[in-house]
């Protein structure tokens, strides 16, 4: 069963890849979905990074209580499990709640309401007109939004730190700078780049294939959710196994 | 001209098309009636390829549409206008950006052409000034009259409504009959009507095509409907008691 829909998520892929009926049309709906992922998300990507970021910190702090390990370390360690791990990971379970449910409850909605036969009746390849966009905006806003929630989560331990009194400014800011491997940030935003292809295309497959009514449409919305943050849990271990 | 041959569908073990055939002329209004779950709407689908038949053909004007592939369906497509039974309109579109969907699509036309045609369309269908609702700001009726108009937008040749008369008050549905019948005449379309409201049996139907089990029971014009000898035909046709009594005047 689950092979059957491995092999129907990558046939509705080969669908979305066909050449667009107008290239005008498709640029004007990816900057509308590019402003629906990228900054509609924004203000909750910054509250969550930098909360993260903060106890974490605080985290970092309290369980650092040997006179040998210097304290500098907690702003390298908050530095590193935020762009490895943190940021890009959880930016992505967060998006997949927020946009993969609105992604499958659309393309499911517009399903069951006969819209999507409407468009292949116009001669419209409906994945593409309507999946396309989407994974376009999520491979590139994803990313955008992983390193905004990485110095927002730096940041945000900087604040936790110094405003408990856990760390000094000096010591958070000398630890984050010291031996900075830049490779850490290519490795977060390969795993973004492929949360951001996750988490439009597995809700997108849910919606696509919806039959039924408004019961069944909700329960591809939270079929998607959850097979796109297994998916991202399971890619990102892959990634990192891959990559470092 | 639309021709079916043979056409045969089945879902697992249960078979819905035993084999229809029918030829459907240009300039009339064809009717695909039956009963609930006689496979009037998966007949239809087949036709416009929702569903792929297991057997049989369909040709528009001699276009055998079964063994095209994608690209060459998309031909016969641009011809094809549809009105659905929950006229699938986009919501989140207004009433004008419905109509010039296709047209956006599928032409370089300039903004104020296909404003022309929208307007031409929505005047058509007795929606002049409607642009800028949104479909959850139209009633029933008024869905069904919008759908009509981005069906006609881009002037097709073939035109398929799927139980135009679901949900409309019989006013209403006499409204939408009419408004059929005007633009197969006036476009000389091929009109084929999925239904099973006898007021649109009686008042529209050129051509009927009655299915009953799967299967083609019987075929001929709505003066021939009502002297037929068929049972299951008159079972369906004149169930209620009013359209038993009104028979004896067609």
């Amino acid at each position: 069963m689950n092979f059957t829909n491995f092999g129907r998520y990558l046939l509705l892929l080969k669908a979305v890849f066909r050449k667009p009926e107008k290239f005008k049309i498709y640029l004007k709906a990816i900057f509308q979905q590019m402003d629906f992922v990228g900054v509609g998300s924004l203000g909750l990507i910054a509250i969550i990074s930098t909360f993260i970021g903060a106890v974490m910190t605080l985290q970092i702090a309290f369980q650092l209580v040997s006179d040998f390990i210097p304290k500098t370390i907690i702003g390298s360690v908050t530095r590193d499990s935020s762009i490895l791990e943190l940021s890009p990971t959880i930016t992505a379970i967060v998006l997949a709640g927020k946009i993969g449910s609105a992604i499958s409850s659309e393309i499911g909605t517009m399903r069951v309401s006969e819209q999507i036969d409407a468009l292949e009746i116009m001669g419209i390849n409906s994945p593409g007109y309507l999946i396309l966009p989407k994974l376009i905006a999520g491979i590139t806003m994803v990313p955008v939004l992983v390193i905004f929630a990485m110095v927002l989560s730096i940041t945000g331990g900087y604040l936790g730190g110094t405003l408990s009194g856990a760390v000094t400014p000096a010591e958070y800011i000398q630890g984050i700078t010291t031996d900075f491997n830049p490779y850490t940030i290519t490795v977060a935003l390969v795993k973004a780049f492929v949360f951001g292809f996750i988490i439009t295309t597995v809700p997108a497959y849910e919606g696509f294939y919806v039959k039924g009514g408004a019961l069944e449409v909700a329960q591809a919305s939270t079929r998607a959710v959850v097979v796109s943050c297994i998916s991202i849990l399971a890619c990102d271990y892959i990634v990192t196994q891959l990559l470092l | 001209m639309i021709e079916i041959k043979d056409i045969e569908k089945s879902f697992g073990s249960n078979t819905v098309l035993k084999g229809i055939s029918g030829i459907f002329k240009e300039g009339l209004t064809n009717l695909i009636i039956g009963g609930s779950g006689s496979g009037k709407t998966t007949l239809l689908k087949c036709m416009i390829g929702l569903h792929t038949p297991e057997k049989g053909s369909v040709q528009y004007d001699g276009r055998e549409f079964i063994d095209m592939n994608f690209e060459q369906r998309i031909e016969i497509r641009k011809e094809i206008g549809m009105l659905f039974q929950g006229s699938a309109l986009f919501d989140s579109m207004t009433v004008e950006e419905n109509i010039m969907f296709p047209l956006n699509m599928f032409t370089d036309h300039s903004f104020k052409e296909k404003l022309e045609r929208v307007n031409f369309c929505l005047e058509r269908v007795n929606l002049a000034g409607k642009n800028k609702l949104f479909p959850a700001e139209l009633s029933g009726g008024m869905k069904k009259r919008v759908g009509i108009a981005r069906a006609i937008a881009m002037n097709p040749k073939y035109l398929f409504v799927d139980e135009p008369n679901s949900g409309l008050d019989p006013k209403t549905s006499i409204v939408i009959d009419e408004l059929i019948k005007e633009i197969t005449e006036e476009y000389n379309t091929t009109t084929i009507v999925v239904t099973h409201d006898m007021n649109s049996v009686m008042g529209i139907g050129d051509y009927i095509l009655f299915l009953h089990e799967g299967k083609k029971f019987w075929e001929g014009s709505n003066k021939e409907i009502a002297h037929t000898d068929i049972e299951e035909l008159n079972d369906f046709v004149f169930a209620s008691r009013f359209m038993k009594a009104a028979r004896k005047n067609f």
